[in-house]
C-alpha cells in the first residue's frame, strides 16, 4: 500500500447535476409493475397503429363463410368474426386507434388547457382567481351528456367533437388541480426570490410555477387517459361517437354485447384488450406517482 | 457620504379580518454607501417588513405608505415593471431559508443566468461565465462542474453561497439580507459572515442586515438600528449602542445574552412579558408593560425617536439609563 501515491485531484469526481426528473425516471425503471405496463401500451399501441402495415385483412374485409364464426387460429381469426363476417382482431385493433388518439390527444388538449388556466388564476389570486374558478364550476354544471347531445345537433356527427366535448370537460379537472399546486408554490421562498430579482410575473408562472406542478400533473394525466377512454367508449355505445365502418372499443364492446349470448367472442376480444391497455395504464400512474412522490425529495 | 436608501415615515399595514394590523409604524432611516446597517429586533418586530416593504414583497393585504428612496428615486408604490428594474439588478436580497430559496427543479446554472439575461440582456454562455465566476467569488469549489448540479445536491451553507452569489450577480448598491444566516448551524455561519465581510469591502455595496441575532450585528454591522413592536427604539453607532445601550429594551436585548465569560452560575437575565398586541398598541410607549422603569408619562405620551448624541437616537423619555 506504501507505493500508491496520490494524485491531485484524484478524490474528486467528476460532478454532474442530477435532476429530480432523472431521479424520478430512476425510481420509476425500478418500479417492475410500471415498466411493465409501459411495455404493454408501447406494444400496443405499436400493433395499433401500425395495423395497415402487418399485411392483415382491411378492417371492412367481410367473408361470407364465416359470419358470427368463434376464434380460428388457422386462419388468422384470432379474436373470430362478428355478424357481418369481419375479422374482430382487426377491427380491435383499427378501434384502438381512435381509442387511443382520442385519450391521449383530449388529455394533452386538458392538460395545455387546465395547466395554463389554473396557474394563472392561482398565481393571480384574489378576484381575479375567484372570478376564474367561478367560471370553472359554472362548466362542471352543464351535464356532460347534454353537452355532447347539443353539439352532435348542431354539428351534426362529427368526430372531431369527440375531442372537443371531452377536452372541454377534462380540463376543469386540471385547472383545479394546477391551481391548488399553484397556491402552495407560490408561498415559497424561491417565488419570492425570483420577485425579489425582478424577474415578471409571466415568467415566474411559466419557468417557477409550472415545472413544480408537474409532478401531480402528469400522474393525474396518465390517471385521465383511461377516463377518457371510457367516456369515449360510453358516447360511442350510445350511438354517438365513431360510424361504421370506423370503429372504436366501446363500439366493438357495444356490438359484442348485443350479442352475447350466441357469440361471445365479439367482446371478449376487444374488451379484454381494452382491459389491458386501462390497466396498463394504471400500473404506469401508479409508477409515476411513487417515482414523484414529493415525500421523497 | 453618499445615501443609497432614504426612508421616511413608512408606515406598513396589514388588513386582516380582525382589524388593522400596524407592522410598521412610521420608520425613518438612512443607509449610507459601503455601510452595514443593522437591524435587530425580535419576532413581529417589523424588522422584515421594513425591507418586504421596500422591495415591493408585502403579502397581498398589506399595504405600505411613506417615502422610500433609493438613490434619490422614489421607488414605494412603483408598479412591478418599473420596480424590476430596480430589484434584483440594482437592490437585491437574500433570504432567511436557503434551503427553500432555490427552485429545486431548475439547475443552478439556469436560475443564476436568469437574472443577467433578463436584466443585462446577456447571451446564455456569457451569463454563464459570469455566473462561475461568482460562484468561485463565493467560494464554491469546482464552480464550473457545480453550475449544471441541481439545488437539492447542495448543502445547506452551499446553498447560501449560491443565494449570496445570485444576488451579486448583478452587482447591487444595496444587498438586503433577511436572516442570512438563521438556517444554517454556527460553523456554517461563520463562514458566511466572513464571506459577506469580504464581498462588501471588495465590492463596497450597502448592506441592511436584519437579524436577530446580536452576535452576528457585533461582527458585521457599522451601525444598528433597534426595531420593538413596528418602531425604531434606539439607533447608533455599534460600539456605542453594545457599550452603553440607552433604551431599555436594548438593554434588556444585551442582558439577556449568554456570555461565556460568566464566572458564577447566574441565571440568564430574560425581558419578561410579551410584545403587545400590533392592532391594539397601549397608550404612550408600547415597551412601558415590560419597562423597569416605566413611570407616569409613559402611559400618557408615546416616546418619540429623539438624537440625544452625535448619531444616537432613542425613543425614550427617560433623559439617560
Amino acid at each position: 500500500m506504501a507505493d500508491v501515491t496520490l494524485q491531485p485531484g484524484a478524490g474528486i469526481v467528476e460532478v454532474k447535476g442530477r435532476s429530480l426528473w432523472a431521479d424520478a425516471r430512476h425510481r420509476f425503471m425500478k418500479n417492475k409493475a410500471a415498466v411493465a405496463g409501459l411495455v404493454i401500451l408501447v406494444l400496443v399501441a405499436i400493433a395499433c397503429f401500425g395495423a395497415p402495415y402487418l399485411g392483415l385483412r382491411s378492417q371492412d374485409d367481410i367473408n361470407w363463410d364465416m359470419i358470427q364464426s368463434p376464434p380460428d387460429f388457422a386462419q388468422g381469426y384470432f379474436f373470430g368474426t362478428d355478424s357481418n363476417g369481419r375479422d374482430v382482431f382487426v377491427r380491435t385493433l383499427y378501434g384502438g386507434q381512435v381509442s387511443l388518439t382520442v385519450g391521449i390527444v383530449s388529455t394533452l388538449v386538458s392538460l395545455v388547457i387546465g395547466t395554463i388556466y389554473g396557474a394563472t388564476a392561482g398565481f393571480l389570486g384574489g378576484r381575479t382567481d375567484g372570478a376564474m374558478m367561478r367560471v370553472v364550476d359554472m362548466l362542471y354544471s352543464i351535464p356532460f351528456i347534454f353537452f355532447v347531445i347539443l353539439l352532435t345537433v348542431f354539428f351534426g356527427r362529427n368526430f372531431v367533437l369527440i375531442y372537443v366535448a371531452i377536452g372541454a370537460v377534462n380540463w376543469l379537472d386540471m385547472a383545479r388541480i394546477v391551481r391548488g399546486q399553484t397556491l402552495s408554490i407560490k408561498r415559497k421562498e424561491y417565488i419570492e426570490a425570483a420577485h425579489a430579482s425582478g424577474v415578471s410575473n409571466w415568467r415566474i408562472i411559466t419557468r417557477h410555477i409550472i415545472p413544480n406542478c408537474l409532478g401531480p400533473v402528469v400522474v393525474y394525466m396518465t390517471l385521465t387517459v383511461p377516463v377518457v377512454i371510457l367516456t369515449e367508449s360510453f358516447i360511442s355505445f350510445l350511438g354517438m361517437g365513431v360510424q361504421e365502418p370506423q370503429s372504436s372499443w366501446g363500439t366493438l364492446v357495444a356490438e359484442g354485447a348485443d350479442n352475447l349470448e350466441i357469440a361471445p367472442w365479439q367482446v371478449f376480444g376487444p374488451g379484454a384488450v381494452l382491459a389491458v391497455t386501462l390497466l396498463a395504464l394504471n400500473f404506469v400512474g401508479d409508477g409515476l406517482r411513487d417515482a414523484l412522490d414529493p415525500k421523497d425529495r | 457620504m453618499t445615501k443609497v436608501l432614504e426612508v421616511s415615515d413608512l408606515r406598513t399595514t396589514f388588513t386582516t379580518p380582525e382589524g388593522e394590523v400596524k407592522a410598521v409604524g412610521g420608520v425613518e432611516f438612512t443607509i449610507n454607501q459601503g455601510e452595514v446597517l443593522g437591524v435587530v429586533g425580535e419576532s413581529g418586530s417589523g424588522k422584515s417588513q421594513i425591507f418586504m416593504s421596500i422591495m415591493g414583497l408585502l403579502a397581498r393585504n398589506g399595504h405600505a405608505k411613506g417615502s422610500v428612496k433609493f438613490k434619490g428615486d422614489e421607488i414605494l408604490g412603483l408598479d412591478v415593471k418599473a420596480l424590476n428594474k430596480v430589484r434584483g439588478v440594482r437592490m437585491s436580497m437574500i433570504f432567511q431559508d436557503p434551503m427553500t430559496s432555490l427552485n429545486p427543479y431548475l439547475s443552478v446554472r439556469r436560475q443564476m443566468t436568469e437574472v443577467l439575461v433578463l436584466h443585462k440582456g446577456m447571451s446564455e454562455s456569457e451569463a454563464a461565465k459570469n455566473a462561475v465566476e461568482m460562484l468561485e467569488r463565493v467560494q464554491i469549489p469546482e464552480a464550473k462542474q457545480r453550475l449544471n448540479m441541481y439545488p437539492h445536491e447542495f448543502s445547506g451553507g452551499m446553498r447560501q453561497r449560491v443565494m449570496i452569489a445570485m444576488a451579486l450577480l448583478c452587482g447591487p448598491e444595496l444587498l438586503i439580507a433577511d436572516e442570512p444566516t438563521t438556517a444554517l448551524d454556527v460553523t456554517v455561519q461563520a463562514q458566511i459572515l466572513e464571506l459577506l465581510v469580504g464581498l462588501q469591502r471588495d465590492v463596497g455595496m450597502a448592506i441592511a442586515l436584519i437579524t436577530h441575532d446580536l452576535g452576528v450585528i457585533a461582527r458585521l454591522a457599522d451601525r444598528v438600528m433597534v426595531m420593538y413592536a413596528g418602531n425604531i427604539v434606539e439607533k447608533g453607532s455599534v460600539r456605542d449602542l453594545f457599550k452603553d445601550p440607552q433604551h431599555p429594551y436594548t438593554e434588556g436585548l444585551l442582558e439577556s445574552m449568554p456570555r461565556l465569560n460568566e464566572t458564577e452560575a447566574t441565571r440568564l437575565q430574560t425581558i419578561g412579558g410579551q410584545p403587545p398586541n400590533l392592532q391594539n398598541l397601549p397608550s404612550g410607549c408600547s415597551f412601558r408593560d415590560r419597562c423597569r422603569y416605566a413611570f407616569e408619562r409613559c402611559v400618557t405620551e408615546r416616546p418619540l425617536l429623539t438624537a440625544f448624541a452625535e448619531g444616537r437616537s432613542k425613543a425614550c423619555h427617560l433623559p439617560s439609563l
